[in-house]
């Protein structure tokens, strides 16, 4: 399929929704709305309510805020899974002591941290920031420690027999390879970002995309809701594409195709 | 040659054995008696599984005999062998690193300038015919140009001794003979003493000053030792064409063909049970 055919009709499945949105919760069937516009609004209200936002530029503020956190959530989380993969994956003792304790806090879901944080780190971006941290930090921390375990033997060898000391398998083995593997990684930990950033908004704050989804919800503004869902949406789009850049320029090394997502 | 010097590597009664399980050992090579003269050219011959790569390793120094010893001219190794190079039958490229940064690395990490170390990697991809290619990653390169830049790696650190393991195995049959065309070439201008194994008595004997046979696995031992009768520089597809090639290789594999049934024998016995 060519490029514009295929934009076309992605085109065509959005406009196909929004007329049966728009349709079905303005023009009653059979004397019945089959979308109460109450609870699922319109999208005519959704956009202009979106317009409002910009126009007035109430939402700058909120998506700078979010776009903030994100991006503190996913350094942070990603320097400390770097760092800590790596340390684990050099000390097998190390990884086996703390490995039941690493278990347990990853299958933890992360929403039932969000009032703690909120407690240690108040109301602010940071008990936000830790949310995601939470996040990324685990998606990090197993792709790195994936990576430098998953060092082909025959590389290695190689890099010893021209001569390279542990300082420099470090450096041309070990990290070249789990860097490789935290790129391959690098959309679900930025998404995850975002994810964490939304969600401990929405648990309690008083600025961010999440805290105006929730605001919204507390006045039964469903417009709200939906126009904030879109932004978001938008948000991450826009996000993803510039980390596709990004990874683009950084794995050139790699075989098409062998690109997880 | 020189009589007093001394053998670029000498294996003497070397032994190799790995652990298997809690108590089980697996005799791997026993009791190798092997020397490599400098500049003289070994190829060893063996059926799938006779521990021809083990003996490569322990000339490397990547594994240590569990008796034995090994000299490196009249040393004895401790560690890795340091005037060693090896040429890895896997791809043992850096994916990350252009041909051209693989080929320098070598240069780069014992301190070379940079500049310095690039222009000589770029004179080594020329020398092996991949000039063109310097800033090509190792996946778009197919099977034989990974080996030529895996062979210009290895040779641009000029290392007195060149280890080899099958390094051609995986490719066609026109590119290996083109392969060993070129590694012959090189070798001539230096004459490094090379260890080369190979489980194609042919290729051995078109390459190689002396062919070395294996017994199968385990406990594999050295059972033969023959000197290859014919002169340099040769051409890998002409010499195939000799009588001397013939009537070596007809020699040799008397000797060979009852070694591989053995192993082929054993490893079916393993499979079934």
């Amino acid at each position: 399929m060519s490029r514009m055919s295929l934009l076309a009709l992605q085109l065509f499945v959005a406009v196909i929704a929004l007329v049966l949105w728009q349709l079905l919760s303005t023009v009653p069937v059979f004397g019945k709305m089959l979308l109460p516009p109450f609870f699922f609004s319109t999208p005519v209200d959704v956009f202009s309510q979106v317009v409002d936002w910009i126009s007035t530029g109430v939402i700058w503020k909120h998506l700078l805020i979010t776009l903030w956190e994100s991006i503190l959530a996913f350094v942070i989380g990603s320097v400390a899974g770097v760092l800590i993969g790596f340390w684990f994956a050099r000390q097998p003792r190390v990884a086996a002591v703390f490995d039941p304790y690493v278990k347990m806090v990853n299958a933890l879901p992360r929403v039932v941290l969000g009032p703690i944080f909120t407690l240690w780190l108040g109301l602010g971006i940071w008990s936000k920031v830790a949310l995601g941290v939470t996040l990324v930090f685990f998606i990090v921390f197993f792709n790195v420690y994936q990576g430098v375990k998953e060092v082909s033997t025959t590389v290695l060898d190689n890099g010893r027999m021209l001569g390279m000391n542990e300082r420099q398998l470090m450096r041309h083995v070990y990290w070249p390879s789990a860097l490789s593997w935290m790129f391959s990684s690098l959309h679900t930990s930025v998404g995850f970002a975002v994810v964490g950033a939304v969600v401990g908004e929405y648990l309690g704050s008083a600025a961010g995309l999440g805290y105006l989804i929730q605001q919204a919800e507390g006045t039964f503004d469903v417009a709200g809701v939906f126009a904030g869902m879109f932004v978001l949406a938008v948000f991450v789009i826009l996000i993803d594409f510039a980390v596709t850049l990004v990874e683009r320029r950084l794995l050139v090394w790699r075989p098409a195709g062998a690109e997880e997502r | 040659m020189d009589a007093a010097t001394p053998d670029a590597i000498a294996l003497e009664d070397a032994t190799v054995a790995f652990r298997v399980g809690d108590s089980k050992v697996y005799t791997a090579v026993e009791k190798a008696q092997l020397a490599v003269a400098h500049g003289e050219f070994v190829a060893i011959v063996g059926p799938t599984g006779c521990g021809k790569s083990t003996l490569l390793n322990v000339a490397a120094g990547l594994l240590r005999p569990a008796s034995g010893a090994v000299r490196v001219f009249g040393q004895p190794l401790a560690g890795l062998n340091g005037e060693a190079g090896y040429l890895f039958q896997a791809d043992a490229l850096f994916p990350w690193k252009t041909a051209l940064d693989n080929v320098a690395i070598g240069l780069d990490i014992a301190g070379a300038p940079r500049g310095d170390a690039l222009r000589r990697a770029q004179d080594w991809l020329g020398s092996v015919g991949l000039g063109a290619f310097a800033g090509r990653y190792p996946h778009v390169l197919s099977g034989g140009q990974r080996k030529r830049v895996g062979l210009a790696q290895v040779l641009i650190r000029d290392p007195k001794i060149l280890l080899m393991d099958e390094p051609f195995g995986p490719l066609d049959a026109q590119t290996r003979q083109i392969m060993g065309n070129l590694l012959l070439d090189l070798w001539s201008k230096d004459r490094k003493a090379v260890l080369f194994v190979t489980h194609d008595l042919e290729e051995a004997i078109a390459l190689a000053d002396r062919v070395v046979i294996m017994s199968a696995g385990p406990s594999a031992r050295i059972i033969g030792d023959w000197r290859v009768p014919i002169g340099r520089p040769r051409d890998i597809s002409e010499v195939r064409m000799q009588k001397e090639f013939h009537d070596l290789h007809r020699e040799i594999w008397s000797v060979l063909r009852g070694e591989v049934m053995k192993g082929y024998a054993q490893s079916a016995q393993a499979g079934a049970a």
